[in-house]
């Protein structure tokens, strides 16, 4: 994570990506990529290719999914990982300026 | 952009309840699809503008058919095309609501066609998007009036030709045109800088409305990878290369700065006015022999059947209107079937304590059979220790159930002694009022002129009441 470049974050929900690509082709810095995985619905989901983003949110209105990306404009409020009980593992989180004290997990944006 | 978190709006549910299946996390649309794009951009825009509470999101016929499973807001499902229409009432109806119209090409150009017009032209304070993909996508891919010249879809498999189908109708062009919308614009979704464009057209149309109640029309071309047969990076390239080369994108027509904004004024009726207007004298004390029947549990569903002419939708009418005067809840449904002459007209009538759901009586448990056609067609119908009240003057055979109270009435032959066989109707009315002491025989005698509106025949009618109570008192040993 050490890339200087690095402004933002993207998270891809897996599940409901269908894969169509309109965020790949969309990025202007190219760190999004289709997995050679499927998802459970046979989709070639996007994923992020973990540095590199600038938070444009161009992938964002991109995508005709209204769940499937989310886009975070700060990186630097991205501290650190945390487990999140809610996703089962280890996951980025952030702050809230109105919430202080809390962290959300980045994956599925509730409190971890 | 301000926002530090780009995420799902709160304005979509966060899990499709209302969707069908176990998916219920991503919307109906295809990859790849404009819908999804354009949801997004509206739910944001309502989210930014904080007026997800007082919206009202019009789903069409089309892929957006099910756009209500997606939009926490107030939604209508309307028909094919009629948008715009019940737009228009919704917005006069509640001036403050925000109201979009959410329309597909088939839906707004073809059968919807005159309703957009007309709506416009009106000025009427609602958003019309126009989501603009060429084809009707939902059903298949045919071709609509949007459709390219010499474009293939399935209806036009050798291109679209001139001379047979027309030519593509530029929607936004022909509504710029009209004197009263405030804003029309074309955008289209084909690379991000174009999908900001439309962002910005749609925020712009909702402010129309929000601000200046006027009305705002955004065309967008959409991709259709389904219904064009293309990958989602070809659909986008293709709107940007092909449709939009036919469909010009850009500002038709903004008038935002200087239109000064609709009147939301309703014009309130009250209930008095309305009675006025109506002729209906306003409602007359509570007559006391109707207490009597106030908190009696009473849930009717009447099948009343018979020869058209016979009275059989005045006599359902007697029922549900005298019913309604006892404080019960009442419907009235007349059954207009593709009957012959000599067939059977019917009427369905529910009287009940409580309130009723649908005014269809498929079970009913009280039949009445005015002619032998009738009691054929309905007898088994009638629930089990229900009543079958038929003609006996009439009709020459005994119902065949032994699980229900059968009456035999000589309705038709007690009118015509007393004048005339077009009253059996009434006949039956007192009898089985009588009956099953649903309400006061007293009460309807005096008050039959409420329902049967010609003086001369109200005398004949209350006599026909009376002779029907005679007939059950004596021949029941009712009190």
């Amino acid at each position: 994570m050490g890339d200087k470049k690095t402004k933002g974050h993207v998270v891809v929900n897996i599940e409901e990506c269908k894969g169509c690509g309109l965020c790949v082709e969309a990025c202007p810095v190219n760190v999004l990529y289709q997995s050679e995985k499927f998802n459970t619905r046979g989709y070639h989901y996007a994923q992020y290719k973990g540095d590199g983003c600038t938070g444009c949110g161009i992938c964002f209105y991109s995508c005709p999914e209204p769940g499937a990306i989310t886009v975070f404009k700060r990186w630097d409020k991205i501290t650190e990982k945390r487990f999140c009980k809610n996703c089962d593992g280890e996951r980025f989180v952030f702050t809230l300026e109105d919430k202080p004290g809390k962290y959300f997990c980045t994956a599925c944006l509730k409190e971890v | 952009m301000s926002k530090e978190i780009l995420k799902k709006s709160e304005v979509f549910y966060e899990v499709y309840e209302r969707k069908p299946g176990a998916d219920k996390l991503t919307t109906t649309y295809c990859p790849g699809c404009g819908h999804g794009i354009i949801h997004k951009m509206i739910a944001e825009a309502l989210e930014d503008f904080g007026v997800q509470d007082r919206t009202i999101f019009i789903s069409p016929v089309g892929c957006s058919v099910f756009a209500y499973y997606y939009f926490h807001t107030g939604n209508v499902q309307v028909a094919h095309g009629r948008a715009p229409a019940v737009a228009t009432g919704l917005k006069r109806a509640n001036p403050d609501s925000i109201v979009i119209s959410y329309q597909g090409d088939g839906d707004l150009a073809a059968i919807g066609g005159l309703e957009i017009l007309h709506a416009a032209n009106r000025g009427e304070g609602f958003t019309v998007i126009f989501v603009n993909n060429a084809i009707y996508g939902m059903t298949g891919g045919q071709m609509a009036p949007t459709t390219l010249i010499g474009q293939t879809t399935m209806t036009t498999p050798r291109g679209r030709d001139p001379v047979n189908d027309g030519y593509p109708i530029r929607m936004s062009e022909i509504i710029a045109t009209l004197e009263a919308p405030v804003y029309v614009e074309r955008v289209m979704l084909s690379d991000s800088k174009e999908i900001m464009k439309a962002r910005a057209a749609i925020r712009k149309a909702l402010k129309v409305q929000i601000e200046k109640n006027g009305f705002a029309f955004v065309e967008i071309l959409s991709p259709c990878p389904s219904g064009w047969k293309m990958t989602p990076s070809q659909a986008k390239r293709w709107v940007a290369d092909v449709l939009s080369k036919y469909f010009p994108v850009g500002v038709k027509k903004d008038i935002s700065a200087e239109f000064e904004g609709r009147k939301k004024e309703v014009k309130k009726v009250s209930k008095e006015e309305i009675a006025k207007i109506l002729g209906i004298v306003e409602a007359e004390e509570v007559d006391k022999r109707v207490n009597k029947y106030v908190d009696k549990d009473v849930s009717e569903e009447i099948k009343v059947a018979g020869f058209g002419g016979q009275g059989v939708l005045s006599l359902g009418i007697t029922l549900a209107y005298m019913g309604m005067k006892h404080g019960y809840k009442v419907s009235w449904l007349p059954s207009y079937g593709p009957e012959m002459r000599g067939g059977t007209a019917n009427c369905h009538v529910k009287i009940s304590k409580g309130s009723i759901g649908s005014p269809v009586v498929s079970y009913p448990t009280l039949l009445i059979a005015m002619n032998r056609p009738s009691l054929d067609r309905f007898e088994n119908d009638v629930v089990s220790g229900g009543i079958i009240v038929y003609d006996n003057s009439l009709i020459d055979r005994e119902p065949v159930r032994s699980d229900v109270t059968v009456i035999p009435i000589p309705a038709t032959k007690i009118a015509d002694e007393i004048g005339s066989t077009k009253i059996a109707n009434m006949v039956v009315v007192g009898a089985i009022v009588k009956y099953l002491d649903l309400m006061s025989v007293e009460y309807i005698i005096d008050s039959i002129d409420q329902v049967i509106k010609s003086k001369k025949l109200a005398d004949m009618n209350r006599e026909a009441i009376r002779k029907g109570v005679e007939y059950m008192t004596t021949n029941y040993k009712l009190g």
